[in-house]
C-alpha cells in the first residue's frame, strides 16, 4: 500500500467516531497495541525529548525500505506514534520524503502535532524525515 | 467572613466560556492566574489616556504616567510591608529578579569556594541562575532534601549552613507540591551567622499575607501574572543596605546619574536596577491587581482556598490508585497527583477535552521528580474565582479517565 493508500484507511477507520472520547480510547487501544520496541534500542541517541512526554525512535533501512519502530511513556502519543510508524514504514525514502502527511489533520488530532505542544511528536515526524533523507544518501 | 464567590468571577470575563464544548474550568492557577476586568480596565487606561515614557519627562502625559507608576510601587511597598518604596525593584517577574539578583550579588559579594544554598523543591528558576555562578565564579551550590511528605529537612538544612554559606535562596511555597517551607525558621538560622536569606515567594504573594520586615528576610520576589497582574511585571525586594551595596544589573537609559567615556556613575535605588523603559503599563496593572486582593481580603482569600484545597485533597483521594505527592502539613492551594501508571500527559490531555485545565509534566522542578522518580505529575492549583462544584468537575473527570484506563 502507498503512503496516501494508508492514510485514507486511518482516517477512514476514525470516521467512524464523533466523540472525543471514543477517539482517544481508540488511539489508547493502539497505543497499548504498540509492540516491537526493543530494549537494545532504548538508547539516548534515539530519544526524542518532548518537555511532556518521551518518544523512542529507531529506524532501518531493508531493502530499500525503511522500517521504523517506535514508542512512548505517554499512550495517547504512542498512539498517535503508532499511526505514524502505521503510515511510513516500509516505505521507500523518496516516499517518505515527499509525502504530504495530511491524515493527522483530517483525524482532528492536528492540535497534538502542533510545535507547542512540546510532546515530541513533531520532532519525531522531523526525525523520520531526516531517517529517510539519511538512508536515501547511503543508497546513492 | 462569607464571600460571594458568583461576584468574584463575574469580575474575571475569561472564566465565562466554553472549552471544547464544555464550560471552562481552569485549575492552572499556580502558572498563572486570570485578570480581574479593574486589571484590564487600568491597563486600557494607560494606552487610551495616559501612555508616555515615564521620569525624565516634562510634559503633562509623562508626568501622570510616572506618577501611576510610582503608586504602583508604593502600592508593591505596602502589599510586602517594606521600609521604602525603593526597596521594590520592578522586573519582568520572580525569574528576572532572581537572576537580577544573582548577578549583581553575585558579582558584588561572592567568589570561588562561596556556597549558595537551596532546596530540593525549587523552580528552575532558583536553581539556573546559581549554577550559573557556579560556572562563573566557581561557587558551590549546596541543596536541602526533601521528605517523602515533601517538607524540607531542617536538620539537614542545619548541617549545610556554614562560614562558607554566602546566601540561603529557598521558595516560601512549592509550586509543584504547594508546601509552605518555614522560612521564618530558616531566616532566623541564616541570621544567626549573619548570612542573607533570598525568598522566592512567587506561588506565596497571592495566597499567604507577606510582611518582609515581620520575616526579616534580606530579598524577597514574585510575579504580577500570578496575583491577578498582568504578565511581564514582578518585584524583587531587597534590603536598602544590600541593594545599594550591590553593583547594578543591567546598563542603560534611568539607571544612570552621570554618563560620560571616562566613566559613569549609577542612579540612586530603586532606579539603579531599572534600566530601560520600564513596563509602566505592568506596573500600573500590578497595583490595581494589589488594590482587588486587597478589597477581598488576601485571608478571606487564603481561608477560603484553604477550604478548596481540603476539600479537593478530600475527594481526590477516593479515588482508587490516586497519589498525592506533597502531603505536607502546610500546604497551599496546589494539589499534584498521579492515578496509578496514567502518564500526566495522558490525563491533562483528557481533562482538556472536557474543559478542565490543570498543568502537567515537571513543573520546573527536574530535581523534585528525580527525587520521586516519576516523569511528572497533574496539578490542580486553586484561586479565589474556583468553587467546590468545579472540583467535583475534576474528580469526576479524573475518575472517568482513569476508568478508560483500567
Amino acid at each position: 500500500m502507498t503512503i496516501n493508500e494508508i492514510q485514507d484507511e486511518i482516517v477512514e477507520d476514525f470516521s467512524v467516531f464523533d466523540d472525543w472520547m471514543d477517539k482517544y480510547t481508540y488511539l489508547i487501544e493502539i497505543g497499548n497495541a504498540l509492540e516491537g520496541y526493543k530494549d537494545e534500542w532504548r538508547l539516548d541517541q534515539n530519544l526524542i525529548e518532548g518537555c511532556q512526554s518521551r518518544v523512542w525512535l529507531h529506524a532501518e533501512l531493508e531493502d530499500g525500505k525503511v522500517v521504523y519502530s517506535a514508542d512512548s511513556d505517554a499512550i495517547i502519543v504512542k498512539g498517535i506514534v503508532a499511526l505514524l510508524v502505521k503510515a511510513l514504514s516500509e516505505q521507500t525514502p523518496d516516499d517518505i520524503i515527499n509525502c504530504d502527511l495530511s491524515f493527522i489533520e483530517k483525524i482532528g488530532l492536528k492540535e497534538n502535532l502542533s510545535p507547542t505542544r512540546s510532546n515530541g511528536l513533531v520532532s519525531m515526524v522531523k526525525q523520520m524525515r531526516l531517517y529517510a533523507m539519511a538512508f536515501k544518501a547511503k543508497m546513492g | 467572613m462569607s464571600i460571594d464567590i458568583q461576584k468574584i468571577r463575574n469580575d474575571f470575563p475569561i472564566l465565562n466560556q466554553t472549552i471544547h464544548g464544555k464550560p471552562l474550568v481552569y485549575l492552572d492557577n499556580a502558572a498563572t492566574t486570570q485578570t480581574p476586568q479593574q486589571v484590564i480596565d487600568a491597563i486600557s487606561d494607560v494606552y487610551t489616556k495616559y501612555n508616555s515614557n515615564i521620569h525624565r519627562g516634562v510634559h503633562h502625559l509623562s508626568n501622570v504616567c510616572t506618577e501611576a507608576h510610582e503608586q504602583s510601587r508604593i502600592k508593591v511597598q505596602q502589599f510586602i510591608n517594606a521600609k521604602h518604596s525603593h526597596e521594590v525593584i520592578f522586573t519582568r517577574g520572580t525569574t528576572e529578579a532572581i537572576n537580577l539578583l544573582s548577578f549583581s550579588f553575585g558579582e558584588t559579594f561572592l567568589k570561588a569556594g562561596d556556597e549558595v544554598i537551596v532546596s530540593n523543591l525549587e523552580h528552575h528558576s532558583n536553581i539556573v541562575p546559581w549554577q550559573l555562578l557556579e560556572t562563573r565564579l566557581g561557587i558551590k551550590l549546596r541543596v536541602i532534601p526533601i521528605t517523602d511528605e515533601g517538607e524540607l529537612e531542617m536538620d539537614e538544612f542545619k548541617k549545610l549552613l556554614s562560614d562558607k554559606t554566602k546566601l540561603v535562596a529557598v521558595a516560601h511555597v512549592s509550586n509543584a507540591l504547594g508546601t509552605i517551607n518555614p522560612i521564618k525558621e530558616i531566616i532566623d538560622l541564616c541570621h544567626a551567622q549573619n548570612t542573607p536569606v533570598m525568598i522566592d515567594g512567587a506561588q506565596a504573594i497571592q495566597h499567604i499575607k507577606v510582611d518582609v520586615q515581620e520575616l526579616d528576610c534580606d530579598f524577597y520576589v514574585f510575579s504580577g501574572h500570578k496575583l491577578y497582574g498582568p504578565t511581564g511585571i514582578g518585584a524583587l525586594y531587597g534590603k536598602e543596605e544590600w541593594l545599594n551595596k550591590m553593583h547594578p544589573y543591567q546598563g542603560g537609559g534611568e539607571m544612570i546619574q552621570t554618563v560620560s567615556f571616562e566613566g559613569t556613575t549609577f542612579n540612586e535605588l530603586p532606579f539603579k536596577f531599572e534600566a530601560g523603559t520600564p513596563d509602566y503599563n505592568g506596573a500600573v496593572g500590578l497595583g490595581v491587581a494589589i488594590d482587588y486582593v486587597n478589597e477581598i481580603g488576601l485571608e478571606t482569600i487564603a481561608n477560603y482556598e484553604h477550604e478548596l484545597l481540603e476539600y479537593a485533597t478530600e475527594k481526590l483521594l477516593t479515588i482508587p490508585g490516586l497519589k498525592i505527592y506533597g502531603t505536607a502539613k502546610n500546604k497551599c492551594s496546589v494539589v499534584s497527583f498521579l492515578v496509578n501508571d496514567i502518564h500526566p500527559y495522558d490525563m491533562g490531555m483528557m481533562l482538556d477535552k472536557m474543559g478542565i485545565a490543570v498543568r502537567t509534566g515537571h513543573h520546573c522542578a527536574q530535581p523534585l521528580m528525580q527525587r520521586y522518580n516519576i516523569p511528572g505529575t497533574v496539578r490542580a492549583s486553586f484561586a479565589i474565582y474556583n468553587t467546590r462544584e468545579e472540583v467535583d468537575q475534576l474528580v469526576e473527570g479524573v475518575t472517568r479517565i482513569a476508568q478508560i484506563f483500567a
